[in-house]
Order: structure tokens, then sequence, then C-alpha cells
């Protein structure tokens, strides 16, 4: 075939020189207070203690609705007690407590009428290692978390809401013949999304994951992170993670923490993802992000 | 400091760029004075040398990407990495312009002489001027002498523009002259380019420092 006869292949079929020229500049975009409050979960004056040694101190925070929220920071700089008060798991450790608002959809978590499991329910979260219950089947590891919150469901009704979340967790295809066996049978990246479909089966908000990749493998590293991207068309998420290429892959904003003198952790930046890993605002982000801290 | 290779290599690269800088200064100064003093040997020293000059930057482009591959640099070392990348296309198109001037002072050598030679070497000494100024911008991350040097295109533009005038009115009067006074035009262009791309330099120096993505000085021409 010659040149004259082929057909011109146009460069970017979906996007028009126009749509190029109407890309908004967002490299400065931050989330809106009034779009967080209407639908995100907003952090107000967040501290958290454990006894008498404070983990957090004044943190404030606007999580965006529908879009990943990285929360990057050293070991020891109160990542994981701050992810932990956003779905009111800070107070489950002994002599631990928390002050300042956690705002979903504009309601204060921490309002003393504000119901706990509820909130759980509605703010849901993925660990660190892959935690099935182990004496569960795969299909009663899904189901679990909704018996517990809605008791009087019909088995009709949990069947499907168990192979949408695992549709969801994009793990249905390889589980979809054996629902009945152990879930401890699967990989960890497989428990791990396992783990990701009992957490959606409940419909939370948003959902937290602490290091959720820590104990995996490349491969199913790369498969929680595009589970996380689709995931967050519909879902609000927060992770936790120390591994900086992680946080620069999947998220669309990034929050940096760090102790100060008194080891208490602090917000020290907040912004666009982009904006973060190619110029952050703080010399401590710069000296983080860039290996020369710590 | 927790990164020292990864520092070191850094560095490297910084340095590998101001000798190529070096290099093409060098190459634009040669091709120059080859032409003013009809000098053949200089001349066709300067164009073979470019091969080097693109060596050069194969290599550098290189070392930036095997350091983008293994050690993932973030923030500003991402931005000077990124910085050099862009640099190192500008300087050795910067040679190519000057290889251009080496071989037309080959082809005039044997002409005699339309003029004596004033505002094409002066034109060559604001452009390397230029050039040292925005590579010192670059060493000391000072995007404010970088937008200075920006300022310096308007004198090269407006020599330029002097010299093609000038060429004009020479062809006009004698058409015995149009060959050499196009190839003269041609010295004068290449000398304008490379100021162009001096500012190219600056813009990079810019981002790097600032994060800022801007085109500094719109050339006339």
């Amino acid at each position: 075939m010659t040149i004259a006869e082929s057909q011109p292949v146009p460069i970017a079929p979906s996007m028009t020189y126009r749509d190029v020229l109407a890309e908004p500049a967002s490299a400065d975009q931050l989330p809106s207070e009034e779009e967080v409050l209407a639908d995100g979960l907003a952090v107000r004056r967040l501290s958290a203690w454990y006894a008498s040694f404070r983990a957090l101190r004044d943190v404030s925070l606007l999580i965006s609705p529908r879009h990943v929220t990285a929360i990057m920071g050293p070991s020891g700089c109160g990542k994981s007690t701050l992810i932990r008060c956003l779905n009111r798991m800070h107070e489950v450790a002994p002599k631990a407590r928390a002050s300042g608002e956690v705002l979903l959809k504009g309601e204060n978590i921490y309002s003393p009428g504000a119901d706990v499991v509820q909130v759980r329910r509605r703010i849901g979260m993925v660990f660190q290692r892959p935690n099935p219950f182990p004496t569960m089947s795969i299909f009663d590891n899904v189901a679990a978390g909704l018996r517990l919150h809605s008791a009087f469901l019909r088995r009709s009704a949990v069947v499907e809401i168990v192979e949408r979340s695992l549709r969801q967790a994009a793990l249905w295809d390889e589980v979809k013949e054996k629902l009945n066996q152990p879930a401890t049978q699967l990989s960890g990246g497989q428990q791990q999304r396992l783990c990701i479909a009992r957490a959606l089966a409940v419909e939370p908000e948003v959902l937290l994951m602490d290091e959720p990749c820590s104990a995996l493998d490349p491969v199913a590293t790369l498969k929680i992170e595009d589970l996380m991207r689709e995931l967050a068309r519909e879902l609000t998420i927060v992770i936790v993670t120390h591994n900086m290429q992680q946080a620069a892959r999947v998220s669309d904003y990034t929050a940096v923490m760090m102790m100060d003198e008194d080891r208490a952790g602090q917000l020290i930046e907040f912004g666009n993802t982009s904006q973060v890993f190619t110029t952050p605002k703080d010399k401590r982000t710069e000296d983080y992000i860039t290996g020369r801290f710590g | 400091m927790t990164r020292t290779i990864f520092d070191q290599q850094l560095t490297e690269i910084q340095e590998e760029m101001l000798l190529l800088a070096t290099m093409v200064d060098s190459a634009i100064e040669r091709s120059v004075t080859a032409l003013k003093e009809r000098d053949v040997e200089l001349a066709r020293r300067v164009i073979s040398d470019d091969a080097r000059i693109n060596r050069k930057r194969y290599d550098i482009e290189e070392s930036c990407l095997e350091v983008i591959a293994r050690q993932q640099p973030l923030a500003s070392d991402l931005r000077a990495i990124v910085s050099v990348l862009y640099i190192i296309v500008d300087l050795e198109r910067m040679a190519d312009h000057a290889e251009g001037i080496a071989r037309i002072a080959v082809m005039l050598a044997d002409e005699p002489p339309l003029k004596p030679y004033i505002d094409i070497p002066r034109m060559a000494e604001i452009c390397r001027r230029m050039l040292i100024a925005s590579l010192d911008a670059f060493k000391d991350r000072n995007s404010d002498r970088a937008r200075a040097v920006c300022n310096e295109d308007d004198e090269v533009d407006a020599l330029y523009d002097q010299v093609y005038r000038e060429l004009i009115t020479y062809m006009v009067n004698d058409p015995k002259t149009i060959e050499r006074a196009t190839h003269l035009t041609w010295v004068a262009h290449n000398l304008e380019r490379i100021a162009d791309r001096v500012t190219n330099i600056c813009e990079r120096v810019v981002y790097l420092v600032e994060g800022k993505i801007s085109e500094l000085n719109v050339s006339t021409y």
C-alpha cells in the first residue's frame, strides 16, 4: 500500500484540538470547601492522643469526593493515626482519644449523637495485611459485613451483592468457580482484593486504605492501584502509603505529614499530586520526596 | 544527605551539560573567526567537531534516562533532569547553526570579501555572552538572571535586522553580490537562531527554579 492509499490516522481520535485548548490548567487546583462539605470528607483541627502522647496536632484537610487522596510521610509521622481517626477506628486502641471534627458530607462523625457502627459502614477501611476471616469461605467473607449491617437480607439479595462487590474489586472472574472454598487459599493480592470486596459490600461512601499494597508483589500492587482508580469514579478514597511512587501513580491529591518537635504528626503540605511531586512548596516535602531526609 | 550515588550522578550530568555548552560556545566562536579570517582549516575543524558534540548530547541523554529509570527523581531533581534533557537539544542545535556558519566560511573563503565584518562578529559576541550567562543562571538556580538574559535577544534581533537590510542593499545595487550576500544573511540568520535557543535555555532555568513553564521572549523572527 502506498502512502496515498493509506487512510490518515487521527492522532488522538477522542480529543479535538479545541478540547486540548479547553482543558483547564489543573496543576494548582485544590478541592473546594463547598464540594467537600457537600459530598466529601472535611477534617478540621484534628488532634489525637495515645494516653498522654499526642500523635496528631491540629490537622485540617479537605478530602475531595470521588478522588484519591494520598497521605504520605516518614515512619511515625501519624499517617495511620490520621486515617484511623477518619472512621473512628483510632478510639478502639486503649487510652486513645481524638479532638476536632471530621465532617462526612457536612456531618461531624465525632458529634455525640453519631452512630459509630454507621460511621464505619459509610467509611470503610482496608488494612496493610490482607485479613480475610480464615475460617470462612470466599463468599462468606464478602457477606460477613452485610450480615452485620443488614441482618434481614434475603439470600438472593446477598448473592447479588457478593457478586457485585467481587466484580467491583476485580476479583469475580478469578473466584466465581470457587466461592465456597476457604479465603485463605487465595494469593496475597487476591486476599487483599477480597478484603476490598468485603468493604465494598456494605456500600461505603469513603474507602480508607492503610498501606494496602505493602505486603503485595509488584503485579498485585498494580492491580490494586488500577482498582483504586476505577473505584474512585464512585467512591472517595484515602490511601496511606510510604511508597512515594505509588502515591504519585494513584492519587489526585497528596497530603504530606511530618513530626513536629514534640513528635506529634502535622500536615505540612497538601496539594494536587502533580504539583507536590514536581514543585513541592515546603522545603521539608522536597527533602522527603527527593530522599534527602530521614 | 542520604543519596550519595544519586547526588553524584545528578552533579555529573549537569557538569557534562556545562561541558557540552563549552564545546558549543567554542564552535560558535571558531565558526565566526573562520569566516572573518577566511580560515578554511579552522572552519573544517568546526564542521568535523560537530560529530563530537552530537555524540556528547546523546551520552548525556542516556545518562538522564538511566537516572530516571533507576533513581526515580522527583521535585527539583526531576526538574533538573528534565531541564537538562531539553537544554542539551538546544545546545546541539546551536552547534548545528555554528556548523552552518563554518560551511559558509568555507564557501566564501575563495570569494572576494563583500564588506568588513562588524555586525556579524558583534552578533556572535552577544550570542556567546547570552549563552554563558544562561548557563550561569542554571548553575546558580537564578531565574531572575535567566529572565534578564532573554531581554538581550532583542539586541540580536535588531542587529540581524540591520545586517539583513544592509545585505539587501548590496544585492539591489550589484547583482553580482547576490550569492555572497545571501550566504551572509544565512550566517546572520544562524546567529539569530542561536540567540533564540538561548532563550529556550532561560525558559528551562525558570522552570527549574520556579516550576513554571512559560515563554519568556517571543523573537521577532
